[in-house]
């Protein structure tokens, strides 16, 4: 499929999604519904990092916090649109992305893992520390009931959940024209043996810096709604493991080798565990993702996608 | 206003036996990650685990934390063959250790700490001891008895570690695995066997730590994330692999962390390491005694 008819699809199948979401007619499936489609971008954008170049970022949640305090930031000096907004964090969050990549990509993998998990300790003590953006005591930002949208007054919820969608297409075609390009071979040729790609003439540093830079901005994007979501933030909550964890889980269990896995896993597991949040607890929620993460790696290293793929070849065999 | 140079020296000598303290944090990392070349981010959370096993004996049999830990020595040993077990069926034997195993290890962290949050709740959790609370004095230098014994006894352990790795044969075989693993194996050695006795060690460490930490902190299920950072810092700050570069890292990342707190408040403690370490790897990544 060209990547042009792909957009058209995806659009078409996101503007089905909030008719339907809208028939419902339930605010709740709205609220529910911007968690699954935030984690949509934010495993996607870590599975272009970590899925197409195999390295392992832990520090998701820094990224996503850059995105979501560049916000706060911008909402107590000079409010402005959130569509802006979410460019300003993405632009933010992508040069931090660059920067990190610079100072560590040169090292083997696990040394770039650590450095992410790094960042993000330093980034919160940064903002704990910063008294501007509420420092530890956290930050409010009061959204309004309704905005008006090209004429049409929107409950506030619905818009943020249309903005979210809009990202969470992006992101997969973004993540689906990577894939297919000279980029995304490059990029696999950085996973299956980085020493033989550099041998090979291909520019695996700059490949790498292109990477983190575009999976950092994506982070920040899908991070600087976020305030406006939860109308309170904090350092913790902003740069909490869930993030980190999650965005690794789903790709994972989806499957990191092309851009259907991570929606897949984003899917599967933000559902579950929007699910089990109402129903059972939230602390339970998170031991399911810490569960089916290890069961995932050990037994379905290919995840769901891995498994299905599998199935078809052994169907076509018999 | 004069230079406070009592409080500076108080903060270092601070800082030396909490560096002595964070040792036995990264003894096992050190192996692990140095030696072995498996990426345990999930150490601390044995740690943790560590610090609650000694937490329960304590409160229900009245036991001294060190003791408990030294009692739970082959538990943690055990635990670790097995994990290493498990890792290698899944990860290192068909040769896709990097992304995957990182995830494994990933998992593991979250699954104890979520499932210590769900057993013991999120409250701070302490031991009693004869020796937590007195101060040494002498002069205007301070030497809580709290710091002073785990500084001491992580010493002697890592005398011990480094003794064992160039005295005896297993020691010797492990430092091997490190250096070489195919000339072991062509050695008729079983490198999957000295990896497994190497890396329950490393495991078997942590519950000497935990019981460290509760003695100098009261422990609550997620404290165990901030020394992921510490502990990498260290190793990659004294040199992969080396104990004696892991007592220099240590050293230096307390030092620098009891001033930061002192002068500048604790709250800006954390990024020391985390910003030591970023530096590190930036600039000399085979760290101070790196090969």
């Amino acid at each position: 499929m060209k990547s042009r008819i792909f957009l058209i699809v995806a659009l078409a199948v996101a503007a089905a999604l909030f008719v339907f979401a809208r028939l419902l007619g339930s605010e709740y499936f709205f609220f529910a519904g911007y968690v699954v489609l935030q984690f949509i971008v934010l495993a996607t954008a870590w599975n272009i990092l970590g899925g197409y170049c195999g390295y392992v970022n832990f520090g998701s949640a820094a990224f996503f916090a850059v995105g979501a305090y560049t916000s706060v930031f911008f909402h107590k000096a000079y409010p402005l649109p959130i569509p802006v907004l979410i460019l300003l964090g993405g632009l933010i969050a992508g040069i931090i992305g660059l920067g990190m990549g610079y100072l560590t990509l040169r090292l083997r993998g696990a040394f770039f893992a650590i450095a992410t998990l790094a960042l993000a300790v330093v980034l919160q003590t940064l903002i704990v520390n910063w008294q501007y953006v509420g420092g530890s005591r956290g930050a409010y930002a009061i959204r309004p009931a309704a905005i008006d949208v090209l004429g049409v007054s929107l409950p506030y919820m619905q818009y943020l959940f249309i903005l979210m969608l809009i990202l969470a297409v992006g992101a997969v075609v973004i993540a689906r024209m990577i894939e297919r390009s000279r980029l995304g071979y490059g990029f696999a040729t950085i996973r299956d043996d980085e020493l033989a790609a550099e041998a090979c003439g291909v520019p695996t540093l700059r490949l790498k810096l292109i990477a983190t830079t575009i999976s950092g901005a994506l982070m920040g994007m899908a991070g600087a709604p976020f305030p406006y979501y939860i109308t309170y933030i904090e350092p913790s909550s902003a740069f909490g493991l869930a993030y980190a964890v999650n965005s690794i889980a789903m790709p994972m269990i989806g499957g990191t080798g092309s851009w259907i896995g991570p929606l897949v896993g984003a899917i599967l597991l933000g559902s579950i565990q929007e699910v089990a949040r109402v129903t059972i607890s939230s602390a339970v929620n998170l031991l399911i993702v810490g569960v089916l993460l290890v069961f995932f790696v050990i037994i379905a290293p290919n995840g769901l996608v891995g498994l299905v793929q599998n199935w078809m070849k052994a169907k076509a065999k018999s | 206003m004069d230079f406070p140079v009592e409080l500076l020296i108080n903060a270092i000598i601070a800082g030396v036996l909490l560096g002595g303290f964070y040792v036995a944090v990264t003894v096992g990392v050190s192996i692990a990650f140095g030696m072995l070349d498996i990426v345990n981010i999930a150490h601390p959370a044995f740690i943790i685990l560590g610090s609650y096993l000694a937490y329960i004996v304590n409160q229900r049999l009245g036991l001294d934390p060190v003791l408990v830990g030294i009692l739970m020595l082959p538990v943690f040993y055990v635990l670790g063959a097995a994990v290493y077990q498990v890792y290698y069926q899944s990860f290192e034997k068909h040769g896709q250790d990097a992304l995957r195993g990182l995830a494994f290890f990933f998992g593991i962290l979250f699954i104890t700490e979520v499932g210590l949050i769900l057993v013991f709740g999120v409250d701070y959790r302490y031991v009693d001891a004869a020796y937590i609370g007195p101060t040494l004095r002498f002069s205007f230098v301070d030497l809580p008895y709290r710091l002073l014994v785990p500084c001491v006894l992580s010493l002697v352990m890592i005398v011990l570690l480094q003794l064992y790795l160039s005295r005896t044969f297993m020691g010797r075989a492990i430092k091997a695995v490190s250096q070489d693993q195919g000339a072991l194996a062509l050695m008729a050695a079983n490198p999957v066997k000295v990896k497994r006795v190497a890396f329950g060690i490393s495991i078997a460490t942590a519950a000497i730590a935990g019981a460290f930490l509760i003695i100098i902190q009261p422990v609550e299920p997620s404290v165990g994330r901030e020394y992921i950072g510490r502990v990498f810092a260290i190793c990659v700050l004294g040199g992969l692999g080396s104990l004696p570069g892991t007592v220099i890292g240590a050293m230096l990342l307390g030092i620098a962390e009891s001033i930061t707190a002192t002068f500048y408040g604790p709250s800006w403690a954390p990024a020391v390491a985390f910003g030591l370490l970023l530096l590190t790897l930036a600039f000399r990544p085979s760290g101070l005694l790196g090969r």
